[in-house]
């Protein structure tokens, strides 16, 4: 029988808001429980109570109500004695980045009090399973990003600690770091029997563990294993073919408003769906709008969906109406990418890198943190300028007519990056000024951004205390006063939760059909499906190009499974490794 | 053209609105410079009071005791010990419990009669300026006694006198001369970091991105962050200014529209410096650190607490490049003097070679990085 | 054995962090920036750039008589260090240089010069510029006493007795008999540089690691938040020991300041003062744990008051009463006391033993405050 590590009851814990003053309910009554020797994962997205919860275990915060224990300890009254036991990776692992891997491990080492004799077994175990051996001697500043995940795991294992807290190890990491973290952990739980707790809002991560912990806003939505979770969708998976001519996509969207229909998502040229109540008997049950609907297996996803569902509120009715129809200032390739170079001294950040995006396409950049998307990125915008190629916006070079091409697109960067002091309405004001808009056409522009946006009510609010969602519809609003004829979104939807991702796409979905160019970077493979072309680039280089559909066909299906993106990545960068391997020898 | 300018308004109002409704930051416009002014307005003085002397008497004669006196009228003076041994003597200079001693011998007033007598003074050196002037007054309080002695003993006075008057300060008060100075130090401090750290914030904050990826060009962008960094080194100047007539009741003797004349200039130079700094810095920390290093020898070397002239030539030519330099020279000058705009004139053109130079430096900047 | 077993992790520990955060000090351009190059630029400044000597004063001389006396005295002046005279033959001249800047005081020596030096009442004029007060009452001082050496020179040559008066006053400057003011400036730059090294830069650092979240991973270790205390206190001891002796290097051979009392009374007294300013740069950060306003504000409350308000400069009697009593709040003054005496009068105890106890106290309110404010909590 497996004994309880942890054991936490009805935990409550409430922080003030900054700004506003009002209250956030990171933890509204949640009840835990972790088994020794087992992996158990807490799934939820940003804002769910995952980091509260596991720093309440970690001795870090003090619970509102509720009650709490770690190995038999309070960690409230006695958190020396749960943190000399344990091991904990917090979300930004603070690496102490001046020094170097060895010194780091060095110094978590002397912290926990680990002898030389037993030293010399634990470093050649770490150094082999994390394959940091060669790099002891490199600076944590320099160290990738998967690197560095794999480092700060090492500094919690000096030690088998009894129990191991990680808060989103994975988080930003390439898929194949992903992979090998994940094959790390799974290794120690199996082997030394080591009890692990993890965060994640990766759910195919989720479905690994023993246990699962669904977090949804401070609240417990399911604790069992992951396959009841996935059982909750039994008979409720369909996959419906969409009609030649139309997208998945726009499918998608347009099923989202659906009262059948849970959920939605494109997923390999089809779209797959998760319905509502118990399928009815009778002529409907093979038919969702007009269309023939395939029973298939759930997913954890779409058990998980379901939960969600239940839980919040659904966003009906997003799409957005572009004010006129766009003019189109060039037909054919609206964005054109050759041999483009950035260097940064000796290191060669984006290595000769072409593409080109047609009108009305949504192009995504897929790739880890550390891969060139956001330099490429950059430079498309004209932030940075190229060291080499050629790169045109809507027929007019970055580099020469910068504030012309600047003038036809819109930028929403992936940390909320307008006037946080300013109220919604003066950050407006101001980037239509920016944008030389006057007059009656800049009243107009401002009133539509308003209304498309829902974001009439908050007018008078200081963008910075806005509501979470809020930030990214403004910003997005603001970066289509001008009515460009491109938008750039870097990493629009890292960490957001699903429900707020299904609506974010809707949105984007709406904007290609009216003829908006949207180019996304991202590192959710996934998402790669709501695309129409695709990127993948790594270590600077482009290494597939194409449609969704081509590019999956590039992996490698797993233990049986359907190909996903992720497993067409993972191939790509194998094989390109690989390659520049043989190529070197 | 229009266009730009109607840019550069935008610009200007979005960061005088951000200034405006961020609370910490309003306090911060007004109340450190003024805090500042009344803090060192007071401190900074080399005017001496209270100054403790001790005494050792051998005399104990009348005219010893007259000679004491007047020491004691003075509100400058106070005496702390009457001491009997030497020793004691240096005891109390050691201990600085006293500034002066004063030593009398035994023969004074036998002296005295005969038509010479010394006294001893000593002072404590280990701050010679202190105790310079605390000489000096001692000095000036024995002259005092001599023409009232000649004139009761119907003696000539000294074959010569020398007859003093100052311009401009006619008692001499440190402070008229130290506070016109903050004038100019106070504001450039405040200027050059808070323009130096503007671009820094946006950068780390992100929003600078955002604003480069819209129709700016840099010239403008710098223009926008330029403007309202001058008005608040304006406000903060003129706060100063009202503290130092409404409180200090410094007379001021010139004209405003001088005074402001220059002091325009002036901001607008350290406002360049403070641009070149925001453009070379990536984040906030470097930014600060960066303007501090400036600041100091900016500071140190402006001649507010030490005359230029004392300082070797190598230093004296650094301070060319010194906004402060001019500034203060300019609003002592204008304060104290009434100096017009054409005296003025070696303190203005460098004001402006200067804003001119570092303003086309931060616009190249901006358009590298 | 059981105190032993406690005690060899504890050292351990401890030597993991002060290893940890003497490596990073090493290693990042901003400790550099404060630690080093900071007080070098402060000690040259100080050492080169301010003086409050007078001397060399560019004196225009109006010479509206030429007699023999006139000449006489223009050659006191022309003799004299103190001053750099300029003859010039009308008044008008003379106001120009002075508003031009070019000279600091006008002496003007009237036409019956000669004539009334012979019946026993001569004057002459003096107009300094008020615009910098303490040099121009200093300068009058000096042409009172250079004009009163020579009649009393004079005097002495033609054999009368006339003297400037019955009493005249004989001074000695104690400490400092060569009137440099380098004497005291000095010793104030190792005030400057200790509060810059042991506030400044501290306070700098420890907001630095709360914002870049490498505390979370480390309070979850068993180190104790006064060994994170101690880890972090001794490094940046070390630099403050470091400036010291730079400083200390810097007064003795560059700038020729006599160190008169001993060396020992002389570091110990810095050393106490350090780990005060130490306190306070870590108490600032731990409460605000964010980099810019630690940091302005420990500008605010060591730096400015060390510049201001510890006695180096500006005579602490000579202040309001309420900015006085201010200042007995202020640990530099207290190191201001300690190190004039030390390094211009020597080793007089009843100056050093209070003052040194006021820093001790401080230094012990301030640890027991630190201590109440660093837990091993982020909220």
């Amino acid at each position: 029988m497996a004994i309880p590590v942890v054991v936490g009851k009805d935990l409550r814990k409430v922080f003030r808001a900054p700004g506003n003053g009002g209250e956030v309910r990171a933890l509204d009554g949640v009840s835990i429980e972790v088994r020794a020797g087992e992996l158990t994962a807490l799934v939820g997205p940003d804002g769910a109570g995952k980091t509260t919860l596991i720093r309440l275990m970690a001795g870090l915060f003090t619970a509102d109500a509720g009650t709490l224990t770690v190995l038999g300890i309070d960690p409230a009254a006695q958190p020396q004695r749960v943190q000399d036991r344990i091991g904990y990776m917090p979300q930004k692992f603070g690496l102490y980045e001046d020094l170097s891997v060895q010194e780091n491990l060095d110094l978590y080492a002397d912290l926990h009090g680990v002898g030389a004799e037993e030293r010399s077994r634990r470093y050649p175990q770490l150094m082999q399973m994390t394959d940091l051996g060669r790099f002891t001697g490199r600076l944590a500043g320099r160290l990738s990003g998967g690197m560095k995940q794999k480092l700060g795991l090492a500094c919690t294992l000096v030690r088998s600690p009894e129990l191991l807290l990680l808060d989103e190890p994975t988080v930003g990491v390439d898929p194949l770091s992903r992979r090998e973290l994940w094959a790390i952990v799974e290794h120690l739980v199996r082997e030394q029997g080591l009890t692990v707790l993890t965060s994640t809002s990766y759910l195919d991560e989720a479905e690994r563990a023993a246990r699962v912990l669904v977090l949804h806003e401070g609240r417990a939505l399911a604790q069992s294993e992951p396959a009841a979770v996935t059982r909750i969708a039994t008979g409720r998976s369909v996959v419906l073919d969409p009609n030649a001519g139309e997208s998945a996509r726009s499918l998608q969207a347009r099923l989202l408003d659906d009262p059948e229909v849970i959920d939605a998502v494109p997923d390999g040229g089809l779209v797959r769906l998760v319905r509502t109540g118990e399928p009815a008997t009778g002529r409907d049950r093979d038919m969702i709008a007009g269309l023939e609907a395939t029973p298939v297996e759930p997913r954890f996803e779409d058990g998980f969906m379901v939960l969600l569902r239940g839980a919040a509120a659904h966003e009906a009715g997003v799409d957005i109406q572009l004010q006129r129809p766009l003019a189109p200032s060039v037909e054919g390739s609206v964005v054109e990418v050759h041999d483009l170079v950035k260097t940064f001294g000796d290191f060669t950040a984006v290595n000769h890198v072409s593409f080109e995006v047609r009108r009305g396409e949504i192009f995504g950049l897929l790739g880890p943190n550390g891969a060139g998307k956001t330099t490429t990125f950059r430079m498309l915008c004209g932030l940075s300028p190229p060291t080499a190629g050629i790169l045109r916006i809507a027929g007019l070079d970055v580099s020469g007519a910068g504030a012309a091409a600047r003038a036809r697109l819109g930028y929403v960067a992936q940390k909320f990056s307008l006037y946080g002091a300013l109220t919604v309405a003066e950050n407006l004001e101001f980037f239509a000024s920016a944008y030389g808009l006057r007059g009656a056409q800049r009243r107009e522009r401002i009133d539509w951004a308003l209304r498309q946006f829902d974001l009439e009510r908050h007018a008078r609010t200081a963008s910075g205390e806005l509501p979470g969602g809020f930030k990214q519809r403004l910003a997005m609003g603001a970066a289509l006063l001008h009515e460009p004829d491109i938008l750039f979104l870097d990493e629009p939807t890292s960490g957001a939760d699903p429900l707020a991702r299904r609506a974010f796409w809707r949105r984007i979905t709406a904007l290609a059909e009216q003829g908006v160019t949207v180019i996304v970077t991202t590192h959710f493979m996934q998402e790669a499906e709501y695309c129409d072309h695709i990127a993948i680039m790594d270590g600077g280089r482009v290494l597939a190009r194409g449609s969704p559909a081509q590019i999956r066909r590039l992996g490698r299906a797993r233990d049986g499974r359907e190909v996903s993106m992720e497993d067409a990545f993972i191939a790509v960068v194998e094989t390109a490794r690989a390659r520049e391997g043989a190529a070197r020898a | 053209m229009l266009a730009s300018l109607l840019r550069i308004v935008a610009l200007t109002r979005k960061e005088l609105l951000a200034v405006l409704k961020d609370r910490r930051a309003r306090m911060s416009l007004l109340i450190p410079p003024i805090l500042q002014c009344l803090l060192f307005g007071y401190a900074a003085t080399y005017d001496l009071s209270h100054i403790p002397y001790a005494v050792l008497d051998r005399s104990h004669s009348t005219a010893s005791q007259d000679l004491l006196a007047r020491f004691d009228g003075t509100r400058l003076f106070e005496r702390v010990a009457n001491l009997s041994t030497q020793r004691q003597v240096r005891d109390s200079i050691d201990d600085r419990r006293a500034l002066l001693a004063i030593e009398i011998p035994a023969d004074f007033a036998r002296r005295l009669q005969a038509g010479g007598a010394d006294l001893q003074i000593i002072a404590d050196g280990r701050n010679s300026n202190t105790a310079g002037t605390a000489l000096g007054y001692a000095q000036s309080v024995v002259d005092d006694f001599n023409s009232d002695w000649r004139a009761d003993h119907g003696q000539a006075g000294p074959p010569v006198m020398v007859a003093a008057r100052a311009w401009y300060n006619p008692n001499l008060v440190t402070r008229w001369n130290m506070i016109p100075g903050l004038i100019g130090t106070l504001t450039m401090i405040q200027t050059l970091m808070l323009t130096a750290m503007s671009v820094a914030r946006e950068r780390e904050q992100g929003t600078f991105d955002q604003l480069l990826v819209t129709p700016f060009r840099p010239a403008e962008i710098m223009a926008g962050k330029a403007l309202p960094s001058m008005l608040v080194g304006i406000i903060q100047a003129t706060g100063v200014l009202l503290v130092a007539q409404v409180w200090f009741r410094i007379p001021f003797q010139g004209s405003f529209l001088t005074l402001y004349a220059g002091l325009t200039l002036f901001v607008l130079a350290a406002v360049g410096v403070g641009l070149v700094v925001s453009a070379l810095c990536q984040t906030m920390q470097q930014a600060m650190l960066f303007s501090f290093i400036l600041i100091m020898p900016f500071a140190l070397l402006s001649g507010l607490t030490t005359p230029i002239s004392n300082m070797p030539l190598s230093l004296q030519y650094f301070t060319f490049i010194n906004p402060l330099r001019y500034a203060i020279d300019i609003t002592q000058r204008v304060y104290l003097e009434g100096a017009g705009a054409g005296v003025l004139m070696p303190d203005l053109w460098p004001l402006a070679a200067i804003a001119a130079a570092t303003l086309a430096a931060a616009s190249w900047l901006f358009k590298r990085l | 054995m059981r105190l032993q077993g406690t005690l060899r992790p504890k050292l351990r520990r401890i030597l993991a962090l002060v290893r940890k955060e003497t490596r990073q000090m090493v290693r990042d351009p901003a400790t550099i920036a404060v630690g080093i190059v900071l007080p070098v630029i402060l000690i040259l400044l100080f050492g080169f750039g301010l003086s409050l000597d007078v001397r060399n004063v560019p004196l225009a001389v109006v010479m509206e008589d030429s007699s023999a006396p006139a000449g006489n005295l223009l050659a006191a002046f022309t003799l004299s260090s103190y001053f750099n005279p300029q003859v010039v033959y009308s008044p008008q001249a003379a106001e120009r240089l002075m508003m031009e800047g070019r000279v600091d005081g006008i002496l003007t020596i009237p036409s019956d010069f000669a004539r009334r030096y012979g019946a026993g009442n001569a004057r002459v004029q003096l107009v300094v510029h008020g615009s910098d007060a303490n040099r121009a009452r200093i300068i009058e001082s000096y042409v009172d006493g250079a004009v009163g050496a020579w009649s009393a020179r004079q005097s002495a040559d033609e054999g009368t007795s006339a003297g400037n008066g019955p009493v005249g006053v004989q001074s000695r400057l104690w400490f400092n008999s060569a009137n440099d003011s380098h004497y005291f400036l000095v010793p104030g730059l190792v005030v400057l540089v200790m509060t810059l090294i042991g506030a400044f830069l501290t306070a700098m650092v420890v907001a630095r690691e709360w914002e870049r979240g490498t505390f979370e991973a480390l309070f979850v270790t068993p180190v104790r938040s006064g060994e994170i205390l101690l880890g972090k206190t001794v490094p940046y001891f070390g630099l403050g020991v470091l400036g010291l002796l730079l400083c200390i290097v810097a007064a003795k051979f560059l700038f020729r300041v006599p160190i008169v009392g001993s060396l020992a009374v002389l570091v110990a007294g810095s050393m106490l003062y350090v780990l005060v300013a130490l306190g306070v740069g870590l108490l600032i950060s731990s409460y605000f744990k964010n980099q810019l306003v630690a940091s302005q504000l420990t500008m605010l409350a060591t730096f400015m008051p060390a510049l201001m308000l510890s006695g180096f400069l500006f005579d602490l009697r000579s202040m309001p009463a309420v900015i006085r009593a201010l200042t007995y709040l202020l640990p530099a003054r207290y190191y201001v006391a300690l190190l004039q005496t030390t390094f211009l009068a020597g080793d007089i105890w009843p100056v050093i033993l209070p003052n040194a106890a006021a820093l001790a106290v401080m230094l012990g309110l301030l640890g027991y405050a630190s201590r109440a404010v660093t837990h091993k909590r982020l909220g």
